[in-house]
Parts: structure tokens; C-alpha cells; sequence
């Protein structure tokens, strides 16, 4: 188990008085104390990691944000923000003696600018809930993670999400094009709007992503695109994972980027099957979706030349959809993976790793002997187009020893993604889970940059501590020059 | 002033270090393209990244290519292109906008997040940026990204680092996503067309679901120096299989009217020189802004300057997201026009750049749009975090940073 920061025990000793102050700023049900009310708060999708919240906020303006904000910073308080509690690696795990933020009320689509091509939304309005707003303008918004009935525009921002289209649309960082952020001192910024591209450095860019780290966001503009005329998908199978594998290559080395590319291995394959009933074939040993998208002339273009590759990679069958409903149930069974295995598992770990394309054939080899190795055994199921790996592995959190042995388990597939090239996380990002393993990838100084910035928006790291990074955040001794007796480290270096 | 030419990132951090301990300041150049872009510096010595050059590993499978900075842009285009790939991001050559020679490096484009006409469906150099590795002013080797299409592990320091100029690191090895090139691609053309209307159109074409790649909207006196007819044009890029461009080509003449159509080497040609600034280049004293408003509100944008500027010339790139504009130096007066171009894009958000201009201008006036203050210390945190001596690029974006 990973072990957070110990709670600092004068900020639990004024825990009445920090509740009260909070009241002053945010009235009513906005701040929760009982204990009843702040449990539904105690973890994230990673339920593996538990923790009871000091107090829950749920502020309902820019406004409180900034006040909860401005006074937790003077009194130094930790705060948590959090949007629907999907994150799968622990980002919105809260800290005993943190504020969880909770954006949930901030759920107002603010505009639908169609002139401009692009969504004004608080951080709180569920990921679908921007294509639904959209959708009457024959718009939507790309990045859909299988979460999206649930998860928030703030949660993908801070996560920067991505879904099963990101293989052509991108992710998250590739379509929002503003945010409005409060930082931790209670400064409200601008970064990005309506328009293309920054006039200074990209602090769009790296909001995106980090993890509700650098400030709360409180306002986003995303990027909206005409829905795709149409698509049709393939279901392929393959008696062995390195057809699947190659053809995935292949299709690509062809030039052809297409709307979805996945794959999922037998025991992905059976469960779902067993779970939706999507007539998926039970006698392969991979299955690849591959959806085209784009006007009829190039969707029935494209499915000709991706069946003919296929066939030349060894696939024994392919089928594609005939109807907009044989499509969707193409996906069903791809899009339920997740609930099918929790059928026939008590418990799981999504691990998340991607790697480059070539290696999945011999790192899936290699997660079948980890099976034999750890004794638990784990489904595939994952976006193929960009080598981003979701196993799924199985356990029972009731008998003794088996969590422990599926965090090891997961701990070594994402040592191996990175050993092949690959790094540990796609798109859950690193929260909790994956934060003792980012030595694997990142050396001190790699670390300490990432740090540096950190430091720029939070230097008391107050904001989500104890998530990504192994170590917290020492802003000073990052900060300083390294003078000795009034000189550099090495003064006497030799002119080039 | 020393020229150093670091062979690798652990003498360049030598070299940085040194300077650092002199307190002196390093221009970092690589192949010199894109020295009169961004405020002229006063460095004490120049870090050339010209030695660091070369394709460290390129997987077109992958979609991923791995060099180093200094390696020319024109090699890296034509490796992909043997492969049927390309840069999505379709740097733009910007040499005779800003009237330097030189041979725009990979580094350097990345560096200047330098895109060209595709950046509207396509995104930003900064979208197709995986992953570097760099010397910060400290002198500290790190790295950040990685090597594959997908991955969100740390910070995202690509893109603090596209649009940094040289101001935070010193980039010494790369990663960018490449892509496959479209198969085929067309522009048709719509003569006669006011800017207001024009924008319009470019909006309803991007929002219909034919993929539209490049949107541009030409007024009658930039389109004649590209050697068209006396008229307005608004030009719309598909691209694509052919049979699907057919189509498209079809039905976005049915919504929107006919016109002449460019195929693809004439349409090739024809983005080149908007992305390079054609319609507005050769034009002596002049000065060239590059204004980012949102889209929607660009003709009242340049209306609005028109009014005050009579002899302004302009097109719009990114169906209205990007306007060019060029002034007449003298009536801009001595700041360039940088008051009235900024006050004119105040109401409606967005950036202005001044891009082509003299030395003396671009140290006086403020060639970057001014940050609000909360925003503008924390471009001070970072830089001192990165470059605490303020080693790197001084005075590249800001007076002072
Ligand atoms: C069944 C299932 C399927 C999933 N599928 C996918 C998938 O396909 N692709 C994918 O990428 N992810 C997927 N996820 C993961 C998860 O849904 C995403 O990471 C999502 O973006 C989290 O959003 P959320 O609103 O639930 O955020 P939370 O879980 O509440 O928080 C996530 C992080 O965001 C921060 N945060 C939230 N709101 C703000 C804000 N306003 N300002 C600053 N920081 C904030 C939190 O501090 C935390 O660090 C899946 C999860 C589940 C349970």
C-alpha cells in the first residue's frame, strides 16, 4: 500500500474552527461535517485506497472558490479538489486533514458557441453532457472516456482524459482550448480562451493533466467538432495476439488513422460476451474494433483496404457492421469490458501503461507468465491504435494477501511498459497508484523540474499533496542557487 | 562573445554551467532562421545547437520520430515524406517574413511552436510534441514526455516548453508525433466574398462534417499578389482519399457555391504561401502583426483597425483564428501600431505578436501580448525556477526575462 503524507496535528486540533470558517464562506449544505456525509466522499475509483475527508466544501461560485482558497493558504490547509471521484489512480483520494473540494455544483454548460467552434462549461458539467449540448448544432466534443456518463470536464482536464477516439481526435490537452483556474494563493487566471494558442508560455498545456495539482479550475472552453457523418466498424479476430498486433501496424503503416482501434484478449472477449451478448467470436484468441469514420466514399474506401489488411495478417474472421445498431453493438461488448470483468471477479486493478506498438504481442506474452508468477489472472482489454494497455487485474480484496499481490503484479506490467520503451500511465494518470513507481521512469533531476513548477503555483504545496510525486515538493531547496561562499558550484571552469 | 557548440547535452550542460558561474547570458541558435522573431537579445555569448543534430530513431509504424534539435526541418520533411508521412502541424517557412536566412531546425520550430494553415483541425506543433530532453539555465540534465503517441505520466513540460523560445531549457534530443499524409488533397476557391461573410462561411464549412483541413479568406489585394484575379477569395482545403474528396468537394459546393478548384500540387503551393506570409511580404516599410481573436469576431477586429489605419493591409488564416496584418510603418508610428492593434483586440480576447519589424522597434515595444499580473508572476516563477540566473534567450519574450 501507498502511504500518504502523515496529517499535520494542529491543523486536526482547529478542525471545529476551521469547519466554522468555512461556513462563513460557503453557507448551508455547501460545507459537510458530519461524518455520515463526508464518507460518501472517502475515495475516488480507486477503492482500494479509503480515506475520510477533515471536512467536504462544495462551493457554488468562482467567488467561494477563491475564499476557501485564500484562507486555506493563509492558514495553511490542505485541500483535495474533486470532480465525479472516477479517477482510477487515487487523483482525488482526500488526506485526513484536507479540504475536499467537491466542483460538482459548478454543473452549468455556459455557452455553445458554434461560430467559434467550441464549448464554455463549468469544470462540474459531466464529460457527455457537453456532446448532448452540442449535439442539436451537429457538434460534439472528442474525448470520450468510457466514463463519460459520469466523470467531469474538471476531472479530464486535471486527468487529461482520453477514450476510445483519441487515437484521431487526441486527448484531453487536444481539445480544450481555455481554462480559468484559481491558484492556491487565490489568484484567478486566464489561460487560453476562444482563441487559437498562447502569447507566453503554455500554462494551458501543463494545467492539462495535472492532476488537480497547479489550481481549481472553475471554468473551461473545449473544443467542438461537426459529428462525423458516419462510421462502420470491423470486428476482426485472431488465433494469436501477434496477428492482431501486426495488423494494428499494419493499418496504420497504411495510413489510415482510424475513429477507434481496440483490441481485447480471450478473457476479455469471453466475459464480455457473456455479459452483453455482442455476438463477439469465442474461438479467437484476440479481437480487434476498428471503426472508420468520415463521409460513405471514404468510410467504404477505408473498410476495404483495412479488411484486406487484415486478411493478409492472418485474421480468421471479419465482420463489419451492416447498420448504425450492429455498430453500437459491436462496441457494447468493448464499452461494458470493464463491468463484465467485475462479473467475474469480486475485485480488480485497471493498470494503464502504454507502449510502442510493436511490443504488445511479447508484452502480453509476458503478462501471461506474470499470471502464473503472482497467481491471479488478468484480462486485456485496451486502446491498440496507441499501444495504450489496460490490464485488468483479477482479485479478492477478502482473502488475505491478494491486494497486496495485485498491486505487485501491477507494479511489474508497468515496470515492463517502460523497460520496453513505453511509460506508466496513457490516461488515468499517475494519483496514488502510480506515484512510487515514477523512478522507474524519471531520475531526481527529471523530478525536481516537474517540481520547479509546482512550486511556481503552489509553493507550500498545499494543493492535492501526496499524489504523483514520491517525494513532496521542498520548494526551497528547489528554488535555490546553488551559491557557495558567494561563488557557483564550479567557478573555475575552463572557457570553451 | 564566446561561440560554444555543444557535441552533446552533457557539454552543453558544461557550457551552461560555466556561464551561469560567470553571469553571463547565452543566445541559444540552431540553424538561425528565427532570429528576428520575438525581441532582439543582448547575450553575452551564443550557445549554437547546431552540432546537435541528427534523426536518433524513426518508427513510422509508431507514428513516432525521435532527433535531435539542430537537425533541418527540410530532412526531417523529407525522411517522412519517403515514408508517406509529414508534419501535421505544417511548420510554416517564415525566412522572408523575417528576412533572415538561415535553416529552420526541428528545435527551432518546436521551440517558436511554430504552425502553419492545418493548425486548425489538425493542432499545434505543440499538440504533436512528445517528449525532450534539455539543459535548464541551471545546467541540470532532465528529461520529460516519452517516446510514444499516448502517455500522461508527470507534468506535461512539452508544452511549457513549445512557445518558450529558448527562455527555460535548452533542448537536446526530441520526440514528435508524426502523421500519415493525406493520400490527396483539393482547394476550392469562392471569388467575391466580403471578410464578414467569408468568416461566416469558414465557420459553417468547419462545423459541417466535410473536413475541412485549411480555411483562409484572401481580400482582392493580397489575393492579386498571389496572382489571382481582382477579386476577394476564400479558399477551403480538403484532404484525403480521393474518392472522399470528390465527394466533399461536392457537397461543400452545393452549401456554399462554385468556384475554381486548385488540385493538389497547385493547392500545396498555394498553403505554402499562406503560411509563409506571401500576400503580405515585399512590402517595403511596412510593419507585420500576427493577431489571435477568436475566430468569429476577426472582421470587426480589423474593421475596427482599418478605421484607425486606413493604409492597413491583412488576411485571415484559420478561418478568421489567425489574422495577419501589415501597417504602414510610418503611419503605425513609433510604437509600431502596438497601441492600437492591442486596444482593438482588447474587447473581444485573444493575443497580438509584432513579427516583422525593425531591431530598434521590437526592443522598444512589447512584441509578445502583455500578461495581467497574476499571470505574469507566474511566468516569473517559472522562468527563475528554470533559469535562476537568467542564463537563457535573456529578453527573448519579456523586458527582463
Ligand atoms: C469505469 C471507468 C472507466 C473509465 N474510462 C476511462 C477512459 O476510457 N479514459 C480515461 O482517460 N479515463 C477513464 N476513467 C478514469 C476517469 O473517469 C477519468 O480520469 C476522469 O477524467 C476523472 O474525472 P472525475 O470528474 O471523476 O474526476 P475525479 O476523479 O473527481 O478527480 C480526478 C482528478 O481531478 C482533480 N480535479 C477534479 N476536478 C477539478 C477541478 N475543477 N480543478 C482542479 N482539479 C480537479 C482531482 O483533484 C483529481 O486529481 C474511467 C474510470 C472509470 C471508473
Amino acid at each position: 500500500m501507498i502511504v500518504m503524507p502523515p496529517p499535520d496535528a494542529a491543523v486536526l486540533a482547529r478542525r471545529g474552527a476551521i469547519v466554522a470558517a468555512l461556513r462563513g464562506i460557503v453557507p448551508g449544505e455547501g460545507v459537510i461535517d458530519a461524518e455520515i456525509g463526508r464518507r460518501a466522499f472517502e475515495c475516488d475509483a480507486l477503492t482500494a485506497y479509503r480515506q475520510l475527508p477533515m471536512v467536504v466544501v462544495l462551493p457554488q461560485t468562482k467567488a467561494q472558490v477563491v475564499e476557501v482558497l485564500r484562507y486555506c493558504a493563509a492558514n495553511k490547509i490542505k485541500v483535495v479538489p474533486r470532480g465525479a471521484g472516477t479517477s482510477l489512480s487515487g487523483g482525488a483520494l482526500p488526506l485526513e486533514d484536507a479540504v475536499l473540494l467537491g466542483m460538482s455544483k459548478f454543473n452549468r454548460i455556459v455557452e455553445i458557441d458554434a461560430a467559434n467552434r467550441c464549448a464554455v462549461v463549468q469544470p462540474g458539467v459531466t464529460n457527455l453532457a457537453v456532446t448532448q449540448a452540442a449535439q442539436p448544432l451537429g457538434l460534439y466534443y472528442a474525448p470520450d472516456p468510457s466514463s463519460q456518463i459520469a466523470c467531469t470536464i474538471g476531472g479530464n482536464v486535471a486527468e487529461n482524459s482520453g477514450g476510445v477516439h483519441c487515437l484521431k481526435y487526441g486527448l484531453t490537452t487536444n481539445n480544450v482550448i481555455g481554462v480559468e483556474l484559481v491558484t492556491m494563493e487565490g489568484e484567478i487566471v486566464q489561460l487560453g480562451g476562444k482563441h487559437f494558442d498562447t502569447a507566453g508560455y503554455d500554462l494551458l498545456g501543463v494545467v492539462v493533466g495535472s492532476e488537480g495539482m497547479l489550481g481549481v479550475v472553475t471554468e473551461v472552453v473545449v473544443r467542438l467538432l461537426p459529428t462525423p457523418p458516419g462510421a462502420r466498424a470491423l470486428l476482426v479476430g485472431f488465433p494469436g495476439i501477434e496477428g492482431a498486433a501486426d495488423c494494428v501496424a499494419a493499418i496504420i503503416g497504411a495510413g489510415i488513422i482510424p475513429g477507434g482501434m481496440e483490441m481485447m484478449d480471450r478473457l476479455a472477449i469471453q466475459a464480455a460476451e457473456d455479459f452483453v451478448h455482442a455476438g463477439y467470436p469465442l474461438d479467437v484468441d484476440a479481437l480487434l474494433i476498428v471503426e472508420l469514420d468520415g463521409c460513405e466514399a471514404e468510410v467504404n474506401h477505408l473498410v476495404a483496404a483495412v479488411e484486406e489488411i487484415a486478411r493478409k495478417n492472418g485474421a480468421t474472421t471479419c465482420r463489419v457492421s451492416q447498420s448504425e445498431a450492429e455498430r453500437l453493438l459491436f462496441w457494447a461488448g468493448r464499452k461494458a469490458a470493464f463491468p463484465a470483468v467485475g462479473r467475474i471477479s469480486p475485485d480488480y486493478l485497471c493498470m494503464d501503461g502504454t507502449i510502442p506498438r510493436k511490443r504488445i504481442g511479447e508484452v502480453l506474452l509476458r503478462m501471461k507468465e506474470m499470471e502464473k508468477k503472482f497467481g491471479l489472472r488478468c484480462a486485456n482489454v485496451f486502446h491498440a491504435g496507441d499501444g495504450n494497455l489496460h490490464p485488468l487485474i483479477l482479485y479478492d480484496a477478502n482473502k488475505p494477501g491478494e491486494l497486496d499481490r495485485a498491486e505487485g503484479f501491477g507494479q511489474d506490467i508497468l515496470r515492463l511498459c517502460v523497460e520496453v520503451g513505453g511509460v506508466l500511465t496513457g490516461e488515468h494518470g499517475v494519483g496514488v497508484e502510480k506515484r512510487d513507481l515514477m523512478g522507474a521512469m524519471f531520475n531526481e533531476s527529471d523530478l525536481n523540474q516537474q517540481q520547479r513548477l509546482k512550486c511556481a503555483f503552489d509553493e507550500d504545496s498545499l494543493l492535492n499533496p501526496g499524489k504523483v510525486f514520491p517525494q513532496l515538493c521542498r520548494c526551497a531547496e528547489l528554488g535555490r542557487v546553488h551559491v557557495h561562499g558567494g561563488k557557483l558550484r564550479f567557478p573555475d571552469l575552463p572557457r570553451f | 562573445m564566446t561561440l560554444l557548440q555543444p557535441k552533446d547535452a552533457a557539454e552543453a550542460a558544461e557550457m551552461i554551467l560555466w556561464a551561469g558561474s560567470e553571469r553571463a547570458s547565452l543566445e541559444i541558435r540552431a540553424g538561425g532562421s528565427k532570429g528576428g522573431l520575438g525581441r532582439p537579445m543582448r547575450a553575452d555569448h551564443v550557445l549554437d545547437a547546431s552540432r546537435l543534430a541528427g534523426v536518433v530513431d524513426y518508427e513510422p509504424a509508431e507514428l513516432v520520430l525521435t532527433a535531435r534539435p539542430g537537425t533541418p526541418l527540410k530532412d526531417i520533411a523529407a525522411l517522412l515524406a519517403a515514408q508517406g508521412q509529414m508534419l501535421s502541424f505544417e511548420p510554416p517557412d517564415w525566412r522572408e517574413l523575417l528576412q533572415g536566412g538561415g535553416e529552420p531546425t526541428l528545435g527551432g520550430t518546436l521551440a517558436c511552436n511554430l504552425s502553419g494553415p492545418r493548425r486548425l483541425r489538425a493542432g499545434a506543433a505543440r499538440d504533436f510534441f512528445l517528449g525532450f530532453a534539455g539543459v535548464n539555465g541551471r545546467g541540470e540534465i532532465f528529461k520529460a514526455g516519452g517516446k510514444v503517441v499516448k502517455n500522461v505520466t508527470g507534468y506535461d513540460l512539452c508544452k511549457l516548453m513549445a512557445g518558450s523560445f529558448g527562455t527555460l531549457a535548452l533542448l537536446t534530443e526530441v520526440t514528435i508525433k508524426v502523421m500519415p499524409r493525406p493520400e490527396n488533397a483539393c482547394t476550392l476557391l469562392l471569388p467575391g466574398l466580403a471578410d464578414e461573410a467569408a468568416v461566416g462561411l469558414m465557420a459553417g464549412a468547419l462545423n459541417s462534417p466535410h473536413e475541412v483541413s485549411a480555411a483562409a479568406q484572401l481580400p482582392a489585394i493580397p489575393a492579386r499578389r498571389l496572382g489571382f484575379a481582382d477579386s476577394a477569395l476564400t479558399a477551403l482545403r480538403l484532404e484525403g482519399p480521393a474518392p472522399s474528396i470528390a465527394f466533399r468537394a461536392e457537397a461543400l459546393q452545393l452549401l456554399f457555391g462554385s468556384g475554381p478548384r486548385l488540385d493538389a500540387p497547385e493547392s500545396e503551393a498555394f498553403w505554402r504561401k499562406i503560411g509563409e506570409v506571401a500576400p503580405l511580404l515585399s512590402l517595403p516599410g511596412r510593419v507585420v502583426w500576427r493577431l489571435c481573436p477568436p475566430p468569429s469576431v476577426a472582421p470587426k477586429l480589423v474593421a475596427a483597425i482599418l478605421e484607425k489605419s486606413p493604409s492597413a493591409e491583412h488576411f485571415y488564416d484559420w478561418a478568421g483564428g489567425l489574422v495577419w496584418l501589415s501597417l504602414d510603418a510610418a503611419d503605425a508610428g513609433p510604437d509600431a501600431g502596438a497601441s492600437l492593434v492591442r486596444a482593438a483586440l482588447k474587447p473581444f480576447g485573444g493575443h497580438a505578436t509584432l513579427m516583422a519589424a525593425s531591431e530598434e522597434t521590437r526592443e522598444k515595444v512589447a512584441v509578445f501580448e502583455p500578461e495581467p499580473p497574476a499571470l505574469a508572476a507566474l511566468t516569473r516563477k517559472i522562468k527563475q525556477g528554470f533559469d535562476p540566473y537568467g542564463a537563457l534567450n535573456p529578453g527573448r519574450m519579456r523586458e527582463g526575462a
